[in-house]
């Protein structure tokens, strides 16, 4: 079972903070330039209000009109740095924002495709997608806008204390006050703000999870005239998500106005005081241009701190985001090369190594295997088999009973926890892993079809195919039929995951495409179940053909699939209870006699 | 507009609560405005002593506030701020929290329309429409016409009356400084529109690369064994790399774009800014203005620049809400399903007669082509043939999931379009072959079957369906979530599931769409064995391809493209040419030849 997934983590843990910067290693330089931007536009924000102030107090009251063409020279060139500076920025953090998480992403997705199917057993595909998307995402907005956000707001916070202070301390004060109080409202709110929203996310994704369900299972809501209830409970979701989010939305109301308060109080206060000072002449005394500069400060200060709150909440998030990452990216590949077989064939990504690789005579052989898929209830115990090369071996049993697991083994999609498999007298864990899954022709009960055309499909993996390739292969798996019925033929398109065929389709393209990859090892598990009989039976002929030769592993339910194996084994709790050739089993009068008679003699009886 | 009624189907209902936060808007505004002029009152006049006749709108009123002003001390000031932004901060927190309110009370029943809308749809619209395009049109679209409504259109409301109330404040002081302060503004907002539209393809483009991404990706977690057993790592790794790239370079895209808009738009505000500062210092130092006049024009300035920056976006979004308004009606526009209309009290025996029956989803492809044929009360039929015979189809037609378009279908007796749909679908049970599974847990799952049934009920009907054991073999039992988050269940387990939901509602007539496939023959076995002893004889229509199912029929009828080709009892069907036989062959013959005589 799968928890809720944790949304943030509490503590700051340097550790992960000092190796995402590692990870963002190439964008150091980037991002040392944008701080450094960011600080002169929170400079330039900052000076902003002087300008009013030099106006009124240097030239309006002096009377020097001279002076304002300098005023206005300096001002235009001022804004004309900032817009570029700006300009830059943008850039500079747009580059870290889009190229950071393809980073990541490329780096998962590679690391992804050397994990073994244990790890896909009990990860679920949304598991991952979340972090190579919002967790992607979110880091890199961190790595980005944050920085910027963070280094603006600090430095214009700095910069418009110092003016202030140096202006007058004593109206500084008056505004400064109000800072601690500003800061601490700010990032309470921000905290619940960002936490009502993630449940409004929640919500929204029961929401569109209710949508998929009514759409999805609408057939059976009707047959089953369920209509009323459904809504009723769909009511029950949307009714909850309304009332976090008023929820949400009414403590962001209250936000900005008590901020205004703040701000209001602060420069009321400097109207007053700096009020009654103003135009004094005694060592009290300030000027008009200070008056209206500390009203703007006042009211100025709120913006930067209502950042820095947003992004001191946002990084406990970010942790999370980059926790979850990173334990994508140190998730152990556990079935990987050997350091033994680096060192004799190089890595696996090399392909000068290939050269170096043994060919594949086809023996394989299990040597007191024993396997567990958690490490607690044992699939298979010390358990012995020796497969010949050519010798095309069929598993039977109920469910559960560790066949596919056998197959499993023996395509090396997962290693066993003791013992050892040999693969021509060599245990495989010396050989390449990729060795291993070239010889492979594996067609699976559910089987995976990708978007895209049923030629593309057939020639999966297999750029060099010519279409006459692809159609001898469709016409040996008995697929060719329906293709050639399909409006478009083998252009025909698929649709997601093959949605646009039915499950037998699936299943003769799918046998079709291990067909074509000339295998040395064939496994077929449970792969003909869902083709009407009479496709069934031309298939059964097919596979005769295509079988003779090569090592194969079949596992059936349909009895006739797998009466022309060499050897059938009867597995039950991880062992093999019977073991001979068809006719050997029935004279033995067990399981497998009792398995035929059940699904075969049956109809002669009743004849 | 004919467009502008599309927002009625959003506002439906809660129109007050929208009415009051824009009550609120133009409140909030009118009090945020006054704020500068009082400052400037008080620079002025309290501080700089200007003499009052000089103005000359209001000059009562000022003389008074003046008067206060000198009897009470300038720490007036305080106060009158102080509740000048609380009220202007009341309206601020009631314009959010209203229109809140109204824009949730809106989605959610807008949610809710398009739910029920959906339920009641037709049968066939589950083939004609695509998933994903529909479940996007019910949640993102949704969202952004809430968000639209939420906070742009508040936003672009406020911005329209914040220009009118401080353009006419600033034109009442000074004409000739506001059209300078102010004559930027146009090409400013004139940069923004255009910006915004050239955005909005890009945020397109960027959009769908953001979908093909995660596609791949999806496709390749998904298909992970398929990737391995071919040894196609590196090929999915190029394939990925390119999809990972390009979505990259259209964020880059759009940020290019924004650093060219935000920076050349700064340059233009700030350059405003500036002018209003010079141009003010000009004035004053000329005698035209005071100075408190300066202040408060740079106050306004700024609440007219940076708000009229933002009402370009606010068009983009506008746009947007339109185009996700429109696709929202689409699905309002395709009619319902009326299942209540008809005969809805019956006692159902279970006799069907069809009477040269035809039916064809296009007009001109009769997939139920002039059938004719009697299902008797409380006997099994049994139905055999090729995908695509019409199978299914027969079975639809009995449950008005489609109504026949020729022809006279009779249940007990009764015409069958003169039932109610809801009755028909109550009475008979049908199990469909790929069944649905709710994700909640099983005991939930197979509930939904008759609502409130007690645990040992559900229990009782799981044991029929021979799922009692596996069931019970999971680690929470009937409490196992079933679905994403759950446990993944076994084709045959699912159907088992499906079985033991619709016994659970005892119906009249039960009908198995090839729903023992993926269940082995004896558990198929077991499954009608328990089904004969505590069902006894209902009427049971059985579509099969195993022929050790059909041979226990009472009538097996065999379909070819339409037509009923043969019909007849297991011992009747294997002495006739035809199709039933030869499948009868290739499920049996090879075994008996073998059990005959060794051929090895």
């Amino acid at each position: 079972m799968i928890v809720e997934e944790q949304e943030f983590s509490k503590k700051i843990d340097f550790a992960i903070w000092k190796r995402l910067l590692n990870f963002a290693g190439t964008y150091r330089n980037l991002m040392l330039w944008l701080i450094v931007q960011m600080v002169f536009i929170g400079v330039f924000d900052a000076i902003v209000p002087l300008f009013s102030k030099y106006a009124v107090d240097n030239i309006v009251l002096v009377n020097k009109p001279q002076r304002l063409i300098w005023l206005g020279i300096a001002a235009v060139l001022l804004i004309a740095l900032q817009a570029v500076n700006v300009r830059f920025m943008i850039l500079r953090a747009g580059k870290i924002e889009s190229s950071l998480p393809y980073d990541i992403r490329q780096a998962a997705f590679d690391h992804l495709q050397q994990l073994s199917l244990a790890y896909y057993d009990v990860t679920p595909v949304g598991w991952i997608m979340a972090r190579l998307t919002s967790d992607c995402r979110r880091l890199a907005q961190t790595m980005s806008w944050n920085i910027v956000d963070l280094f603006w707001s600090v430095s214009m916070m700095i910069i418009t204390a110092a003016f202030m202070l140096f202006l007058d301390w004593r109206l500084a004060l008056m505004v400064l006050v109000t800072v601690p109080l500003l800061v601490w409202i700010s990032i309470i709110f921000q905290q619940r703000i960002l936490r009502n929203y993630r449940q409004v996310r929640k919500y929204n994704s029961h929401i569109t999870a209710g949508f998929n369900e009514g759409i999805t299972g609408a057939r059976t809501i009707k047959t089953l005239t369920v209509e009323d209830e459904m809504a009723q409970g769909f009511a029950a979701t949307t009714e909850t998500m309304r009332g976090f989010s008023v929820r949400a939305a009414t403590t962001a109301a209250l936000y900005t106005p008590l901020v205004l308060m703040l701000g209001a109080l602060a420069s009321g206060l400097v109207l007053w005081r700096g009020g009654i000072r103003a135009g004094q002449n005694s060592s009290l005394g300030i000027s008009y241009g200070t008056l209206a500069a500390f009203v703007a400060y006042a009211v100025q200060f709120f913006e930067p701190v209502r950042q820095f709150a947003r992004v001191f909440t946002e990084l406990n998030y970010a942790q999370a985001s980059a926790e979850r990452v990173f334990s994508l990216i140190d998730t152990p590949a556990i079935v990987t090369d050997s350091e033994e077989s680096i060192a004799r064939y190089g890595k696996t990504s090399d392909e000068e190594g290939k050269e170096k690789w043994p060919t594949f005579a086809g023996e394989i052989e299990f040597r007191d295997v024993s396997f567990s898929y958690d490490n607690n209830q044992r699939v298979l115990e010390n358990f012995n088999l020796k497969i010949k090369a050519g010798e095309t071996v069929a598993l039977v049993g109920e469910t559960g009973g560790g066949k596919t697991t056998i197959a499993n083994l023996a395509c090396r999609f997962y290693e066993p926890v003791s013992g050892s498999i040999l693969v021509d007298g060599v245990d495989y864990r010396s050989l390449p892993v990729m060795w291993m899954y070239r010889q492979l022709g594996y067609v699976l009960q559910e089987p995976h079809l990708f978007s895209g055309s049923i030629r593309e499909n057939i020639a999966y993996g297999r750029q060099e195919v010519t279409d006459d390739d692809v159609e001898r292969a469709a016409k040996i798996a008995g697929a060719h039929d329906f293709i050639s019925r399909l409006e478009h033929g083998y252009k025909s398109e698929v649709g997601e995951r093959g949605n646009r065929l039915s499950a037998g389709q699936k299943q003769l393209v799918s046998f079709a495409r291990a067909v074509l990859s000339n295998p040395a090892l064939f496994v077929l598990d449970e792969a003909t179940s869902s083709v009407d009989t009479q496709t069934e039976h031309q298939i059964q002929q097919a596979l005769s053909r295509v079988l003779e030769g090569r090592t194969s592993i079949v596992i059936a339910h349909r009895l006739s699939t797998i009466r022309h194996a060499d050897r059938i084994l009867v597995i039950e709790n991880g062992k093999i209870i019977e073991e001979g050739s068809h006719n050997d089993l029935l004279r033995q009068r067990g399981f497998y006699w009792r398995l035929y008679t059940n699904q075969i003699v049956q109809s002669h009886m009743t004849s | 507009m004919n467009k502008l009624k599309l927002f009625k189907i959003y506002m439906q209902g809660n129109t007050v609560y929208f009415l009051l936060s824009w009550l609120s808007i133009i409140l909030q505004v009118a009090f945020a405005a006054v704020l500068p002029l009082l400052t400037a009152f008080y620079l002025d006049y309290v501080i700089e002593g200007l003499p009052l006749d000089e103005i000359k709108r209001g000059r009562e009123f000022a003389v008074w506030l003046h008067g206060i002003f000198i009897i009470h001390g300038r720490y007036l000031i305080l106060p009158i701020i102080a509740v000048l932004t609380a009220i202007q901060g009341l309206f601020l927190f009631l314009r959010g929290k209203m229109a809140a309110v109204a824009c949730e009370n809106s989605s959610r029943n807008l949610r809710n329309r398009l739910y029920e809308h959906i339920l009641h749809q037709p049968y066939e619209f589950q083939a004609n429409t695509q998933t994903g395009d529909l479940i996007q049109r019910c949640t993102s679209d949704v969202e952004t016409v809430q968000g639209f409504m939420n906070s742009h259109a508040v936003e672009a409301i406020s911005i329209s009356v914040q220009v009118i109330v401080v353009l006419f404040i600033m034109l009442s002081i000074n004409p000739l400084y506001t059209l300078l302060s102010t004559m930027l503004i146009p090409v400013i907002l004139l940069l923004t529109i255009r910006f915004f539209l050239s955005m909005m393809k890009i945020f397109l483009a960027a959009d769908e690369a953001e979908g093909e991404m995660s596609t791949a990706l999806q496709e390749n977690l998904s298909g992970v064994r398929v990737v391995k057993a071919f040894a196609a790592q590196q090929l999915e790794i190029t394939k990925f790399t390119d999809k990972n790239a390009h979505y990259r370079d259209r964020v880059m895209d759009i940020l290019r774009l924004m650093a060219g808009f935000w920076s050349s738009s700064d340059f233009l505000c700030m350059l405003q800014f500036a002018v209003v500062i010079l141009a003010g210092a000009w004035g004053a130092l000329n005698g035209y203005i005071t100075i408190g006049t300066l202040i408060a024009f740079s106050s306004y300035a700024g609440m007219l620049i940076w708000p009229v920056r933002g009402l370009g976006q606010m068009m983009g979004f506008m746009g947007q809400a339109f185009v996700a308004l429109g696709r929202i009606k689409e699905i309002f526009d395709y009619p319902i399903e009326n299942a209540n209309d008809g005969i809805d009290e019956l006692t159902i025996k279970g006799e069907i007669i069809f009477e040269d029956v035809s039916f064809g989803y296009e007009a001109d492809n009769p997939v139920i082509d002039n059938i004719s044929l009697t299902i008797p009360a409380g006997k099994t039929t049994a139905v055999l043939g090729a995908t695509g015979s019409g199978k299914s189809t027969l079975v639809h037609l009995l449950l008005r999931l489609y109504d026949y378009q020729s022809g006279s279908i009779k249940l007990d007796g009764v015409d069958l379009k003169t039932i109610s749909r809801r009755l028909l679908r109550q009475r008979i049970g049908l199990v469909l072959q790929e069944p649905y599974l709710f994700s909640r847990d099983l005991a939930d799952n197979i509930r939904l079957g008759k609502a409130g049934a007690a645990d040992n009920e559900v229990m009782e009907a799981a044991r029929m369906a021979s799922v009692h054991e596996s069931i019970r073999r999971f680690e929470r039992g009937y409490k196992t979530i079933v679905g994403e988050r759950g446990v993944t269940l076994s084709g045959g387990q699912r159907q088992r599931i499906a079985i033991a939901r619709t016994l659970l509602r005892k119906p009249s007539i039960l009908i198995f769409d090839d729903s023992l496939s993926a269940v082995d023959s004896s558990t198929d076995a077991a499954i009608r064995l328990a089904l004969k002893k505590c069902r006894g004889n209902i009427t049971t229509l059985l579509i099969s391809h195993r022929i050790t199912t059909l041979a226990e029929a009472d009538q097996i009828l065999v379909m070819d493209r339409g037509r009923i080709v043969q019909s007849g009892r297991h011992e009747e069907l294997i002495k006739e040419d035809g199709i039933y036989q030869k499948i009868w062959r290739i499920q049996s013959s090879s075994d008996s030849v073998s059990e005959v005589g060794d051929q090895k």
